[in-house]
């Protein structure tokens, strides 16, 4: 019990890596930021025991549960049961005095529990009493999410809470709305609350899933057994009760001239940030990241200078941490920035070096993006363009490390000569096995100290 | 050298020859950089080098029986070592350095200042804040940025020659950005506005104690000043006039925080040093100590952590190069790591001047092994790649100290290699040199970062001066 000398505010810190050497005439600039919160009141994932915090210990959250209900959840008709204990597995994680609900989806929303556009508040009793509403949960209806994740929001904004997380499960496709009406709930909802997706089976559409995540800064993932839900939902349930703060901006500031060309987080995965930006003064803007508990991430930022000569020094940005207030006023600062340099140097050795840290996230980032285009290709028929992106996708695992990546393409491809790319398309590959490999495409390891 | 020719500014412009005023640093009619005013006479460009073989001498002697003799002539000494012979004994023309005598191409400061003040960096020569008080219309030492808009600086507050908490600090906190005059500088030392990094304090500096001084500049390419000097008068117990110390070293730029490295190691070996004549050490033991001082504090910067903005590339030990050089009436000590040289220039130009040290690098190594002339290995790109230092990554510290008893008077150059890529040979820099160097060492070595600064101004350079022998106690702090 340790954990309770820690205070429950996470301090943050900023780490530059970078080459802030350029040739002369150079203008890109290239840093990896890397974010840490450490001294939260939790260990994030790492939380062993259920019901660890008394009540006010941890920050006043509230959570919204979405449970696919559609009829296909009843084929086979393990799935619905494994929601339904998955759902309760995840309850039970809930400590005391979080408030939550769980949502019934289909092609509407409905409330299983408490009901009446209320919030429940965890405790025994109600615990029980949701997993008691969850044998209730029956399969039978469409698909609609967006409707899901308006209640969600509903709910979620009736409590006076620092953090809003949703859990959404689902297993098909989101065919009784447009994906126009999907967009345009994730926008309503996106900076309200935040929310991790899950596809269970293989019959959900992986960038539906992906999609979700992306604007409600959550993970994603494919659980294709549904035995292994229970234990998915609980990793990400004691992941939502670890965040501390919530609504954390990346701030960036530029000095004039100076353009950013993109800000991606690049680990744990990669999601890029760049049109998310929100202006926050002069020349300078906030990138949304989500809450956050014990944990680090890293961030790939690029900036355009203008050019000056040999010797000259300027500041191409600063990034610091930021909450910014919701109806607007000043943000509040989060104690930690980091300074992004560019130096004009006429030393060939030292404007030629690639930052270790730069190099790797770059590689990952193509990692990435490749998997991404060799699935489009496969299954657009493009066989000679697939095998050319998932060789070089099976190179950069190698050459990075990534080993999970690479046992996900060996699972699509069958791997030649790892270094050289030379790659054979499987003729045949379980579905679940492709979907994984989409669905964990962006999922990145750090560089190798 | 008796006679003083100029004993403030220089009366005309050599460019233009418009009237100046005392304390100008350019010259007001056509902009002429009085701090690069062309040499004295020109010397014999043809005289070959002369190196010193035998003035490499890893252990110290603690008593004058080491001493090298500089010229014929001098009293019989036991054991000198083969040393090039300068020219044939004339007569000894007395130095008087009375009187700084330099021009002042800084702006005014308190010239009493205490014998034992210790120099180096304590004090700011430059900094776009506390100038506002500066003869308008000059332009900035800074070479990287237009003049700054001096009526918009904002007076610093408290004393302004107070350096801040961390060397090489930038002049932050306040002012105007010298690149687009728009943004406020932050307490980064960033422009708000452009971004771009403002003068810092060690990007130019210079030290005039009297009877030595030095300069330091940045250079013309690059971003900071990695080099740092030390310049110093030491009380000596048995009443002798003080001796006069000149210290530079030249952060290894491959390594980390070599601005840092540079600086612990000419402040230690200064305080080591000056401690030491007190107590009587024997100048070439002082020396050897110095250096074995310095070198710990340079490599305990290892220990330290790195500051967050500091990632750099390589995760190498701080470490720098050391030159020395301590001089009393009768002798004169230099102490060497790494390829910062010191030369001794006689008063008379027409004896041959020396180079004292002998460099810690490739090219060096490659020509004292025979392997190459002189002019391939220095042609080499590996020639400057340094084979000792004073840092944690040193593989065995060797510290090289001679002694020297020059017969006649003369000046010693102290400098880093941003100096002498311009004028390797002892000839050339001799040729560099003001006739009345010893008189006025500060417009010296204003005179030799000129040089270095007009020939590309690829390194950080600095230059002391100090003039043999030290003049008698009194002169010099006019």
């Amino acid at each position: 019990m340790a954990i309770f000398s820690k205070p429950t505010v996470p301090r943050f810190a900023v780490d530059v890596y970078q080459n802030e050497y350029l040739p002369e005439g150079g203008r890109e600039v290239n840093a990896v930021v890397t974010v840490s919160a450490t001294g939260g009141g939790t260990i994030g994932g790492a939380v062993g025991a259920p019901h660890l915090y008394s009540p006010g210990r941890g920050p006043a959250a509230a959570v919204a549960l979405m449970v696919d209900c559609s009829g296909s959840m009843d084929y086979p008709p393990t799935k619905m049961r494994n929601a339904r204990e998955a759902t309760a597995a995840a309850v039970d994680t809930l400590r005391d005095g979080v408030h939550f609900a769980v949502i019934g989806g289909t092609h509407v929303a409905k409330e299983v529990y408490p009901g009446a556009g209320r919030l429940a508040v965890a405790s025994e009793a109600t615990r029980a009493a949701a997993t008691y509403a969850l044998r209730r949960l029956s399969a039978g209806g469409g698909t609609a999410i967006g409707t899901w994740l308006r209640l969600a929001d509903r709910l979620l904004s009736s409590a006076d809470v620092t953090i809003r997380h949703g859990i959404l499960l689902t297993d098909g496709r989101n065919e009784h709305e447009t994906p126009e009406a999907l967009r345009s709930a994730l926008d309503g909802c996106a900076g309200r609350f935040t929310c991790d997706a899950r596809g269970v089976g293989t019959d959900w559409e992986v960038k539906e899933v992906t999609q979700i995540a992306s604007a409600l800064l959550g993970t994603a993932d494919i659980v294709a057994d549904p035995a292994g839900l229970a234990a998915d939902f609980t990793a990400m349930m004691e992941t939502a009760m670890g965040k501390e703060v919530a609504d954390v901006a990346l701030r960036l500031w530029t000095p004039v001239g100076t353009t950013v060309r993109f800000v991606k987080q690049v680990a744990p995965s990669v999601e890029d940030l760049t049109d998310r930006r929100s202006e926050a003064g002069p020349r300078t803007g906030d990138y949304p990241t989500g809450s956050w508990g014990d944990e680090s991430r890293d961030y790939h930022v690029c900036l355009e200078v203008p050019p000056a000569g040999i010797g000259q020094e300027m500041l191409a940005a600063r990034v610091s941490l930021v909450v910014p207030p919701p109806g607007g006023g000043s943000a509040e600062n989060l104690g930690a920035q980091g300074l992004v340099r560019a130096v004009w140097t006429d030393d060939v050795a030292a404007s030629t070096r690639i930052n270790p840290q730069v190099a790797h996230y770059t590689g990952q980032a193509e990692l990435a993006h490749v998997i991404q285009e060799g699935l489009d290709l496969r299954k657009a028929g493009d066989l000679d363009g697939a095998t050319a992106k998932l060789g070089r996708a099976v190179q950069l695992a190698g050459v990075s490390g990534n080993a999970d990546t690479a046992k996900l393409l060996a699972k699509v491809v069958d791997v030649v000569d790892a270094a050289a790319g030379t790659v054979r398309l499987k003729a045949k590959v379980e579905e679940a096995d492709e979907m994984t490999l989409e669905t964990r495409s962006t999922k990145t390891v750090r560089v190798k100290k | 050298m008796s006679q003083m020719p100029q004993q403030t500014a220089p009366a005309r412009c050599p460019s233009c020859d418009e009237p100046l005023e005392s304390g100008d640093r350019f010259c007001g009619a056509c902009g002429h950089d009085l701090s690069a005013a062309p040499a004295g006479p020109d010397a014999s460009g043809d005289t070959p080098t002369l190196t010193m073989e035998g003035a490499a001498r890893p252990e110290p002697g603690p008593g004058a029986g080491d001493t090298v003799h500089l010229a014929v002539g001098a009293e019989p000494g036991g054991g000198s070592p083969s040393v090039p012979r300068p020219a044939p004994a004339e007569a000894h023309g007395e130095v008087h350095a009375r009187g700084t005598g330099g021009v002042r191409l800084d702006r005014p400061r308190p010239t009493d200042r205490p014998e034992h003040a210790e120099a180096a960096m304590h004090e700011r020569h430059d900094g776009p804040t506390d100038r506002a008080d500066d003869a308008a219309g000059e332009p900035d030492e800074y070479p990287l940025a237009p003049p700054e808009p001096r009526a918009a600086t904002a007076p610093p507050a408290g004393d302004p020659w107070a350096r801040g908490p961390q060397p090489g600090t930038p002049a932050a906190g306040s002012g105007v950005c010298v690149a687009c005059r728009a943004g406020t500088v932050d307490s980064d030392g960033y422009c708000e506005n452009c971004g771009h990094a403002q003068p810092r304090e060690r990007d130019h500096m210079e030290r005039d104690l009297g009877p030595v001084a030095a300069v330091t500049d940045r250079g013309l390419r690059h971003h900071r000043n990695e080099d740092a000097f030390a310049v110093l008068t030491a009380p000596l117990p048995d009443g002798a006039p003080p001796a006069v110390l000149a210290l530079v070293c030249d952060g290894v730029s491959s390594a980390t925080r070599p601005d840092d490295a540079s600086l612990a190691a000419a402040e230690t070996a200064g305080t080591s040093l000056s401690g030491a004549l007190l107590r009587g050490t024997h100048p070439q033991a002082a020396m050897h100590d110095a250096i074995l001082t310095a070198a710990r504090a340079v490599t305990a910067l290892a220990e330290e952590p790195e500051t967050a903005q500091e990632h750099t590339p390589h995760q190498n030990a701080p470490a720098c190069t050391f030159v020395g050089a301590v001089v009393t009436q009768g002798l004169l000590v230099i102490g060497w790591v790494g390829d910062s040289r010191a030369y001794w220039i006689p008063a008379d130009r027409s004896v041959p001047p020396v180079r004292l040290t002998e460099d810690d690098s490739w090219a060096a190594q490659m020509v004292a092994a025979g392997l190459m002339s002189e002019a391939e290995a220095y042609a080499d790109e590996r020639a400057h790649a340094i084979t000792g230092w004073l840092g944690a990554d040193a593989y065995e510290l060797e510290p090289h100290t001679a002694a020297f008893k020059p017969d006649r008077p003369g000046v010693v150059v102290v400098c880093t290699d941003g100096l002498w890529n311009y004028a390797e040979s002892a000839e050339e820099l001799a040729a560099l040199l003001p006739p009345d160097a010893a008189a006025r060492p500060l417009h010296a070595a204003q005179v030799l970062v000129g040089h270095a600064l007009d020939g590309g101004g690829h390194d950080n350079v600095t230059v002391a001066v100090v003039p043999f022998p030290v003049p008698p106690e009194g002169a010099g702090s006019a």
